[in-house]
């Protein structure tokens, strides 16, 4: 039998189910590798471990009984530590609610439990989630599986490196400017990002409602359609998710992708980009040629308004969605006696991290009296523009092809106290977001130092099949995916 | 120099609705402390809104009543500001898409019809309640968010007003159309109907109006009088000295009756209102505002001016009835059994209020159905009992929910208008009160009115008083 942690999640599911394995043997395998190696690459927030092995237990004794299971039984989870997890400290990697243990489920994680998955953990980010390095986390660093001194990107920095790592076959993120994408990328894993209201938000802790959208890390397309299947779908208590039906992700991934057209849009393989990336969308754009697909220029002329108009709108909403954390109902407050201004003062900025802070001061501005019109609402208005760009793009092409980061993974410091620069790279994933469009990035080749170079594919609102499909086809023709991160267990 | 007030008035009125705003949680008042709650309403994180459909259709029903436009698409915001009854610290309202805009009031005062603007009618959640401790050596304030995210229908008129009678007038208008409608209950003291004043002074005949001054914390439509009639002696004597009247916000203080300016820095506030992006646009369909009119009962206006009209009720008393709905409801299902309309307003304005005041409650809470006061009061009318008899068998009837007949049968309260059987009685008392016969034949009339009193005392009341009347007019031989 193969190590069982080399198993995609749908491989995992199907031993479990013809009796090769039970369960516990997966989740004690995977509980084992996480002990071996998290202490090198700090995925984990929390490890759930009782919690896990009591799962696999039920599920083990239903399958005794000869009971139904769900689609994703006896498969690990790891989870972002921004999704509410009733009897579970969720804390955003935030000091302001390190000890907060929520008393609900968020919707994906019902639907988890419903689907027989087995949640192994809460995985570290940027303090919630505004960063792309998981070193604005206030708990830990993230390692990249790749090269321990680098970083895996971020904000979902410990989702993707667990995936890479090997210490879950799956893992649930956050993408709000490209928080899944880039880690993906910079961890060599396949991180997607549903169209807007494919998911729903209820129990992700927002950084930005307008902007977020939850979605999958696995090894291979193929999961990531599995996983999708299991959460995607209209939910009656967030009234941004969408009433489309969800697809048979996993079937539509097989079909045939001769003749999809692809678009390569100039502004994103312009000024700015490093050369070893560049090559890895060209070379992929020459795979998809080979597969029968049409390669065609386009372009996306706001580009360069993305990451301003991102951080304007995003930072905005972030300064009064995080305006709850003021130690008052639940988390960290201020020790001592004081008036409430000061309680509310010091708790938060005890509280929360630099920046965290920034962003709320940033987006406070552009909401201010005097300062609305020529920020936030401008910025609204060439959001408009943005997604026109695409709108007018994907109706001559099928989806765009473009790389998901100017670089690959930077050394841990490198840019940690240069946060324009950092903003900045957020180029090619920002403007999705903005536009509520669908993106799929995945391993594309090797870089700079041997690290991985991801790339990502966007689309229609609601066709993430389509992505799917040319990422799967895109695997099973190259063999990126056979590489691994050289990290031996104790 | 001669001086007018100018004032606008924005209401708060809490939705009768069983849910809140944006959760399922109930809306019960007086329930213990943070028992109607759940993450949602207490701004857990991860947590999101959805939006009470009957809440939107009660506010279109306002919006609609008071002839305003309504918005083809309306949208929530966020109001942004820190106070820890406010578990998101931000209020989701509405800034930039108002439910419904430029609509209008008309009210009466002293005989003259005016119009009221109303600037705009909008939705939104109301905040929690901090409970202080009564020991004031204690080092903490209690948080009760039961009330957090009742849905609230806040109502901003111009600034159309000129005095308070017509404020008062504006308020009580207001009430009767949220009440009919079955907006709002309007319960000022449970703080379902909540005022805040803009008030400034000007010389009559001005154009531009004076420094507006915000008036919070009025907690009852006297409270608002009494704010508005200090507010123009105050701001009369600043402007008489010479001086000029701040802009401001100040709070009411309920027992010295005066205002007092807020403290600057809870009054500098920029909310910095935003789209919320959390709930999506409403698109409010011809259809649906269809549905809604059809929904719609009479407003109170139209319904006064049928009860003079068509029931030929005295402008008053149509004004006092048509005040609650189910007062009104109430007064009609009573007329509909043949009663005379004036004698039916005269009992809902007399013991129907009367015990709904003793007894603190509401009409529906009687045992006592419109068809039963009907047959009460054909037992008046028919002189089968008197009236103050009456009054004693209404009030036993909301204690037992026993009928009318029942009781007068029961308690052999009938009147007796047999001339052979009160005789003896007449007889007995006059004999008793030969100094008021007396009084009487030497022409004092008032000594009739004495004597029919001893009767009704000795028949508890039984006596038909116009037949006692008579008996002592033929016995006196006068």
């Amino acid at each position: 039998m193969p190590e069982l942690i080399e198993l995609s999640a749908g491989d995992l599911h199907r031993k479990l189910m013809a009796g090769d394995v039970t369960a516990r043997q997966i989740v004690e395998r995977y509980l084992d590798r996480i002990e071996q190696i998290d202490g090198r690459v700090g995925a984990f927030n929390t490890v759930t471990a009782e919690a896990a092995l009591d799962k696999a237990a039920d599920i083990d004794d239903r399958l005794d009984k000869g009971e139904a299971v769900g689609p994703l039984a006896g498969v690990p989870i790891a989870l972002k530590d921004n999704l509410c997890t009733r009897g579970v400290p969720t804390t955003c990697s935030s000091r302001i609610l390190e000890h907060f243990v929520p008393p609900y489920d968020a919707t994906v994680v019902e639907r988890l439990q419903r689907a027989d998955a087995v949640l192994i953990g809460k995985t570290n980010l940027d303090e919630f989630a505004m960063g792309s390095t998981t070193e604005a986390s206030a708990f830990a660093t993230t390692a990249n599986p790749w090269d321990l001194s680098r970083v895996p990107g971020g904000s979902s920095g410990g989702s993707a490196a667990a995936v890479a790592a090997g210490l879950a076959p799956l893992a649930l993120g956050s993408d709000t400017g490209g928080s899944i994408r880039q880690p993906a990328a910079f961890c060599g894993v396949t991180g997607l990002k549903p169209t807007y209201g494919r998911v729903s938000r209820y129990g992700l802790i927002a950084y930005a409602s307008s902007l977020d959208q939850i979605g999958t890390f696995s090894r291979d397309p193929r999961d990531a359609a599995l996983l999708l299947e299991v959460i995607a779908g209209h939910d009656p208590r967030d009234s941004t998710s969408a009433q489309e039906p969800v697809p048979d992700y996993s079937a539509e991934l097989e079909k045939d992708v001769a003749g999809v057209k692809v678009g390569l849009p100039r502004e994103y393989l312009a000024e700015g980009i490093a050369p070893d990336v560049e090559a890895a969308v060209r070379a992929a754009a020459d795979t998809c040629r080979g597969l029968g697909a049409e390669v065609i220029d386009i372009s996306l002329p706001h580009t360069e308004y993305a990451v301003a108009t991102y951080y304007i709108i995003g930072t905005a909403e972030a300064s009064s969605n995080l305006a709850r954390f003021d130690g008052i109902h639940y988390g960290r407050r201020a020790a001592g006696k004081m008036d409430v201004d000061e309680l509310y003062s010091r708790s938060r900025s005890e509280g929360l991290g630099d920046e965290v802070k920034r962003r709320i001061m940033l987006g406070t501005f552009a909401l201010s009296a005097g300062y609305y019109d020529a920020y936030y609402l401008k910025a609204l208005k060439v959001r408009r523009l943005i997604k026109k760009d695409f709108d007018d793009a994907l109706a001559g092409v099928d989806c765009i092809l473009a790389p998901v980061a100017p670089t690959v993974a930077y050394k841990q410091g490198e840019m940690i106290d240069d946060p324009l620069a950092l903003y900045l790279a957020d180029i090619y994933t920002s403007a999705t977001n903005l536009a509520g469009l669908p993106a799929i990035a995945f391993n594309a080749g090797t870089g700079e130092g041997g690290l991985p170079v991801g790339v990502q594919l966007m689309g229609r609102p609601f066709e993430e099949s389509g992505l799917l499909r040319l990422a799967h086809a895109f695997r099973e023709a190259t063999d990126h995916h056979l590489a691994r991160p050289n990290l031996t267990e104790d | 120099m001669q001086y007018e007030t100018v004032i606008g008035l924005e209401t708060h009125a809490q939705f009768h609705t069983r849910s809140k705003m944006f959760c399922g949680c109930k809306t019960d008042f007086g329930a213990p402390p943070n028992t109607q709650t759940c993450p949602v309403c207490q701004g857990l994180p991860g947590t999101l809104p959805v939006v009470n459909r009957t809440a939107v259709e009660l506010g279109l029903r306002a919006a609609l009543a008071l002839r305003c436009h309504i918005a083809p698409v309306t949208q929530f915001d966020r109001k942004n500001y820190f106070y820890p009854d406010l578990p998101k610290n931000y209020q989701v309202s509405q800034n930039y898409h108002n439910l419904g805009v430029d609509g209008r009031l008309e009210i009466e005062v002293d005989g003259q019809t005016r119009k009221v603007g109303i600037w705009n009618v909008h939705l939104e959640e109301d905040a929690g309640k901090l409970e202080h401790p009564e020991d004031t050596g204690a080092n903490y304030t209690a948080i009760d968010l039961n009330r957090a995210g009742t849905p609230l229908l806040e109502i901003v008129s111009a600034p159309d007003m000129r005095s308070a009678d017509e404020a008062n007038a504006y308020m009580n208008e207001l009430a009767a159309i949220l009440r009919h409608l079955g907006i709002s209950d309007c319960k000022m003291q449970e703080g379902s109907l909540r005022f805040e004043a803009g008030i400034s002074v000007r010389a009559v005949g001005g154009e531009e109006f004076g420094n507006r001054v915000e008036v919070k914390n009025l907690n009852s439509m006297s409270a608002v009088v009494k704010a508005i009639e200090h507010e123009r002696h105050r701001q009369v004597a600043v402007l008489e000295s010479g001086g000029t009247v701040p802009s401001q916000t100040m709070l009411w203080d309920v027992q010295r009756e005066v205002t007092e300016p807020m403290r600057s820095k809870e009054e500098a506030k920029d909310y910095r209102y935003f789209p919320e992006p959390d709930l999506v646009p409403i698109e409010i369909s011809p259809e649906w505002l269809d549905q809604v009119r059809e929904q719609m009962s009479e407003l109170p206006a139209v319904r006064r001016k049928r009860f003079i009209a068509e029931l030929d009720l005295p402008p008053y008393d149509a004004g006092v009835i048509v005040e609650q709905k189910p007062i009104a409801d109430y007064f009609e299902q009573t007329v509909e059994q043949g009663v005379e309309p004036k004698t039916a307003a005269n009992w809902m304005m007399g013991e129907v209020m009367r015990v709904l005041n003793e007894r603190q409650c509401e009409i529906d809470d009687l045992p006592v159905s419109p068809p039963m006061l009907a047959e009460l009061i054909g037992l008046v009318t028919d002189d089968r009992i008197s009236n103050s008899v009456g009054k004693t068998v209404f009030s036993e009837m909301c204690s037992s929910g026993k009928k009318a007949g029942e009781i007068v049968e029961e308690k052999g309260l009938a009147q007796i208008s047999d001339s052979g059987e009160l005789e003896a009685v007449v007889k007995q008392v006059l004999a008793d009160h030969p100094d008021a016969v007396a009084d009487l034949e030497s022409g004092k009339q008032q000594a009739k009115g004495f004597l029919i009193g001893q009767i009704m005392r000795a028949t508890r009341g039984k006596a038909n008083p116009k037949l006692a009347g008579e008996l002592i007019d033929r016995l006196t031989g006068d």
